[in-house]
């Protein structure tokens, strides 16, 4: 039974920057970087030394809980570097890239007729695993259990997000065989949620139930589809997959090739000519952004500005990431900023702030968080921009007083750190939302398990 | 060198002294503070919650200038040396000669509050090593507004440490209250000092040091005749409205009170769900005394008659109902936080309100205990309702495994 879902709590951030749609191929970098980070929540045992040759879809680590949870290499070429920190944890993975790609073949595959193990196995195995993530607590998805139902997302809706319509088009044939895949991987559905009235070549795939979603971010959320569509209970998994990486293990069946090559949104207003460019996951930012940003004063994030990663510029394009925000940092002082009226800056009140006069107006956002960190004082604020059926502030606080049976009643079974990215973007206390629920998460997959 | 430098440096220089919040305090008042964000969302809302307060002050600000006015204008009035004013724009309420006895007698007022509170509460905030919170921006601001006007500055002094101290501080600051702070004081105020918080001569300048001369005045306010079957004369609905009657320094004009909560809600800050129900909650209690005065059922003689018997529209505009609903009962710390306990705790503000009204004749202003004994209620109200929220999900798992 298909869906027709409308969000009005929430809040769509309008930024310059966003990117034209045309494509252009990015400068092929010379080091790759997997960081290990990335994967939230794993313990990485490496499988490859400095020196060796890979080929891209070999496994560099597999996790130290799971010998089958195998992590590829993007590309194929030598391992330049190891970086390691405190206690010797590994930060990066340095992949010197070679000048012509070699890719392993896992053979090609007809998902079609595949059982449920065989594509479990066969995903394992060519690394395409890390991809699919599950709810409770938004890590990689433990390939022992059985999912109530799977979600993908096929809007993202996100400040200045990649237009799926736009980046998805023309990979029918790659999204139809791992969404057939997936299938075969839960005895409940599929569910596809695309934004309505859209043009989205995964709106109509056999195999899959279909939605729509209309409203403000976070409309495209997976968190809120499956808030709205099939919430999950204690003791429940749903598995949830990115559209984009549904290419690329749709890829891997048709080809028998891993290939993690994105179409990224290069975004933000400091950059010159936002745009979309096609690069490899773990790709240097500077081949990225080459040429094309004022890199004077300039934060540079792999990821959107609510919920991605602050890199250096000699960073590298996250594992999951198909956006590049660039925005000014705002490390100055304003004189009186606290009390004058606000003409330049986004606000939900309206107390001497007049972002509700240009309700469509787009906005240059620098990075600094406006005031400085306080207590919980307001209240309401949070409700006006969060969709799910859930009390943002009371969970935050269960959260932070590590209350961990009124976290489970709360619904923390239910919710990841992006979800609370908008009520951390209008917290007047200035309270770091999204961490307060990823520490809340893990210290109950490790109470609770 | 330019001051925002000079001041970046000595902010430098401090990090990491006890000191530093007391410099940051002062600084981030001058200055919107150079702090960027990291990992978790990269741009953040314009509002900090130093906007938020400033707005509630704002809020404030007309009230205690009319207050001012008003003071001066109560006891040139009181003494027979002007005629009464009729109307908001009365030629004998906007004269120098009131702002200036008013401004006389209310300045002090705001200044000792302000001192007296911030002085605690920088204190705590270099023991403790935590940054000023700006919640006593409008406690400070409360506070002169809902004394009389002859209140001795060493007793207001007093009960501001107080307040801020066990009313606050005690339970870790901004934030984590039960008590409004400002209610607190309040309170301790009226039980500490009883004679001097009621009775009939604190309302108006001057009436307590001429109390038992031949120079007499009366400082009563209309709720206190009221309470006592009779009224005082020459006070119209229109005065009560627009304010031109004694009572507490920013109180009585409903006039400015009602764009102050029209300025709340339009800005986002004061809610508008405690602001209605508490109203609806008053409105409701006061129609049940007009039906049992109708019914018959009280003589006219009891002492709760005279209370009783005013139409039930009437108590909004005596007393402080008003200030108490848009001010005092919003303070989104010790208010119930989730939308639908609001309504709940409003309405009961308001109904308890006026019974404390209208079955307490010593002292009839039942708002601000009706408001602390809401605030006590507010955590229990709202633990009901996110229970319902916890059931549903109870029961969604229920269904499913059944």
């Amino acid at each position: 039974m298909s869906k027709d879902i409308r969000i009005k709590k929430g809040l769509d951030i309008k930024l310059v920057g966003e990117a034209q749609t045309t494509t252009i191929a990015a400068k092929a970098s010379s080091v790759y970087v997997i960081k290990p980070e990335d994967f939230h929540g794993i313990i990485p045992k490496l499988l490859v030394k400095v020196g060796h040759k890979i080929k891209a879809g070999e496994a560099l680590f597999h996790s130290k809980s799971d010998e089958t949870l195998v992590f590829p290499s993007p590309v194929s070429g030598t391992v330049a570097e190891i970086v390691r920190g405190a206690k010797r944890k590994i930060l990066e993975i340095r992949i010197s890239a070679d000048a012509t790609q070699e890719y392993h073949d896992f053979g090609k595959k007809d998902a079609a007729k595949m059982s449920g193990e065989e594509v479990k196995t066969h995903l394992l195995a060519a690394g395409c695993w890390p991809f699919i993530k599950q709810r409770p607590y938004d890590v990689i998805a433990d390939p022992s259990k059985s999912p109530k139902s799977i979600f993908v997302s096929g809007y993202n809706s996100a400040p200045l997000a990649p237009d799926y319509d736009y980046v998805l088009a023309g990979k029918e044939a790659a999204l139809t065989a791992s969404l057939t895949a997936l299938t075969k991987l839960t005895e409940g559905n599929v569910h596809v949620v695309t934004k309505k009235g859209g043009n989205s070549p995964l709106a109509n795939i056999a195999g899959a139930q279909s939605h729509t979603v209309s409203g403000p971010h976070p409309a495209g959320n997976v968190g809120t589809h499956i808030n709205k569509i099939d919430p999950v209970n204690k003791g429940e998994v749903v598995w949830t997959v990115s559209a984009a990486d549904l290419v690329i293990i749709g890829e891997l069946l048709l080809t028998g090739k891993f290939n993690a090559s994105r179409t990224v949104a290069v975004t933000g207003s400091q950059i010159t000519n936002p745009t979309y460019v096609t690069a490899i996951a773990g790709a240097s930012m500077k081949d990225l952004v080459a040429g094309n940003i004022d890199t004077e004063n300039t934060r540079i994030i792999s990821g959107n500005v609510l919920s991605g990663k602050q890199q250096g510029e000699e960073g590298a394009l996250g594992y999951y990431d198909n956006q590049v925000t660039a925005i000014p940092e705002g490390d100055d002082y304003e004189f009186f900023g606290w009390n004058k009226p606000v003409f330049n800056k986004i606000s939900v009140s309206r107390a001497l702030t007049f972002s509700w006069l240009k309700p469509n107006k787009k906005y240059d956002l620098n990075t600094n968080t406006n005031g400085e960190h306080r207590a919980f004082v307001t209240t309401g604020t949070y409700e006006e921009v969060f969709p799910l059926d859930i009390y943002p502030m009371q969970i935050l606080k269960a959260c932070m007083y590590k209350d961990l049976d009124e976290m489970e009643a709360l619904g923390m079974y239910e919710v990841a750190p992006e979800d609370f990215a908008l009520t951390e973007f209008v917290c007047v206390s200035k309270q770091p939302h999204q961490n307060i629920i990823r520490e809340g998460l893990d210290l109950m997959l490790k109470e609770i398990g | 060198m330019s001051l925002k430098s000079k001041l970046h440096n000595l902010k430098e220089k401090y990090k990491g002294t006890k000191m530093a919040p007391a410099f940051n305090a002062l600084h981030t008042f001058l200055y919107l503070p150079n702090e960027t964000t990291h990992n978790g969302t990269h741009i953040k809302a314009a509002d900090d919650l130093k906007r938020t307060m400033n707005t509630v002050i704002m809020a404030l600000v007309p009230c205690l200038i009319y207050g001012m006015f008003n003071a001066g204008y109560q006891h040139y009035l009181a003494l027979g040396e002007i005629e009464a004013a009729n109307g908001f724009l009365g030629g004998s309420f906007w004269t120098l000669d009131n702002l200036i006895l008013g401004a006389w007698q209310v300045l002090p007022l705001v200044v000792v509050s302000y001192g007296v509170g911030l002085a605690v509460e920088f204190l705590f905030a270099v023991i403790k090593g935590h940054e000023v919170e700006e919640g006593y921006l409008v406690t400070g601001m409360l506070v002169p507004l809902i004394v009389p006007v002859d209140i001795p500055l060493w007793m207001l002094a007093v009960a501001v440490i107080f307040g801020v101290v066990i009313g606050k501080e005690v339970f870790g600051g901004t934030g984590m209250n039960i008590l409004n702070p400002a209610l607190t004081i309040r309170a301790f105020l009226f039980f500490a000092y009883p004679t001097w918080m009621s009775g009939d001569k604190v309302w108006v300048h001057g009436a307590v040091e001429r109390a038992g001369t031949p120079d007499a005045i009366s400082g009563e306010t209309l709720l206190g005749a009221y309470a006592q079957n009779s009224s005082l004369p020459g006070i119209d609905y229109w005065d009560m409205f627009w304010g031109l009657i004694p009572g507490s320094v920013g109180e009585t004009s409903k006039f400015l009170i009602i764009i102050g909560a029209l300025f709340l809600i339009f800005t986002k800050v004061g809610s508008w769900r405690i602001m209605l129900s508490t109203l609806i909650g008053a409105l409701v209690m006061g129609l049940i005394f007009n039906g049992v005065v109708d019914a018959g059922w009280i003589p006219d003689t009891s002492k709760f008659y005279g209370l009783m018997s005013v139409p039930f529209w009437q108590h909004l505009i005596i007393g402080s109902i008003l200030f108490g609903a848009v001010y005092m009962a919003t303070d989104p710390v010790t208010a119930a936080q989730t939308n639908k306990g609001k309504w709940i705790y409003g309405f009961l503000i308001g109904f308890i309100s006026i019974m404390i009204r209208v079955f307490n004749p010593a002292y009839p202003e039942g708002v601000f205990l009706a408001i602390l004994l809401m605030n006590v209620f507010a955590p229990t109200i709202d633990h009901y309702v996110v229970q319902g929220n916890v059931k549903k999900r109870m029961k969604r798992l229920k269904v499913k495994t059944a």
